[in-house]
């Protein structure tokens, strides 16, 4: 078994260690009806943290994505709700504002920590204006999709699988997921044989833009009403999404399957307190403890590799 | 002159300044010396924790300290628990809180150095052990300081509160450290160049834990500090001062990739960071608007100070 195979068991491990816990505190969690209940608030936190991966798969790193996810949802359950095309249309500026961002960053060479810090008040701000209160709601064919109930495998396992398998051809497959790596591993090269940084830079918070926008429309999809504060511990839930799934801060080496897995186990690490009939207050230490436990293990694994 | 507005520090010090101005234009000159007051206390805070966290990304790229706010929240929460406004318990409940400030400092350092991640993830990680232990003890119970205390943190000589005074001690003592002292060259030097620094002999792995904690105590002194002020401590304290600790040091003209800092951009930028919103405030503007505008600042003040750094 080399490295890589190793980087990717472990999250899917982890996760599996953990669903069995949650399996032997509670049997009728195992179920069609336990599943989805367990995963279910998991998708927004799968795209957020694949939107984060974008960012970070480029070297940066994005502490805007939790308030921008809230501004998407206040969008979506608002103007999206009452006037489509208005409301898609801010969605797809929103998109071209983080492809901006990501180009100003790169051109000026600016710090993408304190820029995004930044646009988190823009973020924060726009999504108060539109949303000064808890309320509006999700449109009809949104709240219809993420409340799907298919045969056999529940929604939120099908999509955790597609998110991942979409982002996995396009990141690891696709020869544009080449390049975008390719910033993040070694950006002189790239542009020695003359490629544009900035697009490239552009290209990926574009990309983290959109799965943004995608999270705050299944978010208020599920939650069917949105606020502006809705998302804000997304932030840091999906930094520890992308590394629980054994991506890294430099160098371009991000997995999306092991993203989704990663934001699938802090969920659950959540919920896995409340059998264990443990307070919530633990909820945040428990995610905090697990994201830990994985990166000692990954430690003594390549260590291990290192000394055979 | 031209020697002087070469300083990286003194445009964090114009900013504030223009801020200061463009409040006073709106209220006729009203107030000047109640803002001015108010703008000391309010930036000790962000310059207390921007000191630690100066000295965290002084040490070079991937420095810097995420569980900030976390910490606060804990030295805040157990500290005025302890004390259960009993005057008697002021000192050993600021004990408590430093003590609260080394454990997590260590703490931090410990996840750094055994796990070998970056201490993004490391104080990342840990502010989430912090902020659980925090919920669980406070309960959404609001405990009063004790009444000396409070007294303490909100009074102040005429025209000096005395968080400025604290604030502004521990800046001296900050400035003395890096500029003059070994330690500084140290922390200057692993940031330049880790690797080159080893060789040279400094204690490379010493003066990071010595780094960490004192970013952490500074943290949880300011917890107290907040907790006192403002007549007990709650679970969301701490929040603001993780873009707060940030965006002074990088407004204040120390460069966020390490090595090089300076102190006395540290308040000149917390008295920018709270000028501007009280600018905004006075312009009678809209919660919503008001944050994106000082979104729009921050970044633009960002953009000019990088500028800057680039053609140095």
């Amino acid at each position: 078994m080399t490295r890589e195979h190793l980087r990717f068991m472990l999250p899917i491990l982890s996760l599996s260690i953990l669903l069995v816990g949650v399996f032997y505190l509670q049997p009728r969690a195992m179920s069609y009806f336990g599943l989805n209940l367990l995963f279910n608030l998991a998708i927004p936190v799968a795209l957020a943290t694949i939107a984060q991966m974008m960012i970070i798969m480029v070297n940066d790193i994005d502490l805007s994505i939790g308030t921008f996810v809230s501004f998407c949802a206040c969008v979506t359950a608002t103007l999206v709700q009452d006037t489509p095309l208005l409301g898609y249309t801010v969605l797809a500026l929103a998109i071209v504002g983080y492809a901006a961002i990501g180009a100003v960053i790169h051109i000026r060479g600016l710090p993408a920590i304190v820029v995004t810090l930044g646009m988190s008040f823009v973020w924060a701000g726009l999504a108060v204006l539109l949303l000064p209160s808890p309320g509006g709601s999700p449109p009809p064919w949104l709240r219809t999709l993420m409340t799907m109930k298919p045969p056999l495998v529940p929604f939120a396992i099908i999509a955790a699988c597609v998110i991942a398998a979409v982002t996995h051809l396009f990141i690891k497959r696709s020869s544009f997921g080449v390049l975008l790596r390719g910033v993040g591993g070694n950006e002189r090269a790239l542009e020695r044989s003359g490629w544009s940084i900035v697009w490239l830079k552009a290209a990926a918070y574009g990309l983290a833009g959109l799965f943004g926008v995608l999270a705050g429309m299944a978010l208020v999809g599920l939650t069917t009403s949105a606020d502006a504060n809705i998302a804000l511990r997304y932030t840091l839930l999906s930094i520890a999404g992308v590394i629980l799934g054994g991506g890294e801060f430099t160098g371009g080496r991000v997995s999306p399957i092991g993203a989704v897995i990663g934001a699938l186990t802090l969920t659950l690490a959540a919920s896995f307190l409340s059998f264990l009939r443990l307070s919530s207050d633990w909820q945040i230490g428990a995610q905090g403890a697990i994201l830990i436990l994985v990166l000692a293990v990954r430690l003594l694994v390549s260590r291990r590799e290192g000394a055979a | 002159m031209t020697g002087f507005l070469q300083r990286p520090w003194i445009w964090a010090y114009l900013a504030a300044a223009a801020a200061f101005i463009a409040t006073m234009y709106v209220s006729g000159g009203q107030g000047a010396g109640s803002l001015a007051y108010a703008a000391l206390t309010f930036a000790a805070f962000a310059a207390i924790v921007g000191v630690g966290q100066m000295f965290v990304i002084t040490l070079g790229p991937g420095n810097v300290d995420l569980s900030i706010p976390a910490t606060m929240t804990l030295a805040g929460t157990l500290a005025l628990k302890f004390m259960a406004t009993d005057s008697s318990l002021i000192l050993p409940g600021l004990g408590i809180a430093l003590g609260v400030g080394l454990i997590c400092g260590i703490v931090n350092f410990a996840l750094i150095l055994l796990l070998r991640i970056p201490p993004i993830i490391a104080t990342l990680a840990a502010s989430f052990l912090f902020q659980s232990v925090a919920i669980w003890s406070n309960r959404g119970l609001r405990i009063k300081p004790p009444a000396p205390l409070a007294d303490f943190s909100t009074g102040g000589l005429p025209g000096l509160p005395n968080l400025a005074l604290v604030a502004i001690l521990i800046a001296i003592a900050a400035w003395v450290l890096l500029e003059r002292g070994l330690a500084g060259r140290w922390i200057l030097a692993i940031g330049q160049n880790a690797r080159a620094a080893q060789l040279s002999g400094v204690p490379v792995n010493a003066v990071r834990f010595g780094v960490y904690v004192g970013s952490a105590v500074l943290a949880a002194l300011t917890g107290f500090l907040l907790a006192s002020f403002s007549g007990g401590a709650n679970l969301n304290m701490g929040t603001e001062y993780m873009l707060m600790s940030i965006a002074v040091v990088v407004i204040g003209g120390s460069s966020i990739g390490g090595g090089s800092s300076n102190v006395p951009g540290i308040w000149g930028a917390s008295l920018f960071m709270f000028l501007i919103v009280s600018m905004l405030n006075s312009y009678g503007l809209g919660a919503g608007v008001r944050l994106i505008l000082t979104g729009c600042i921050i970044v633009t003040v960002v953009a000019f100070a990088s500028k800057r750094s680039h053609s140095a």
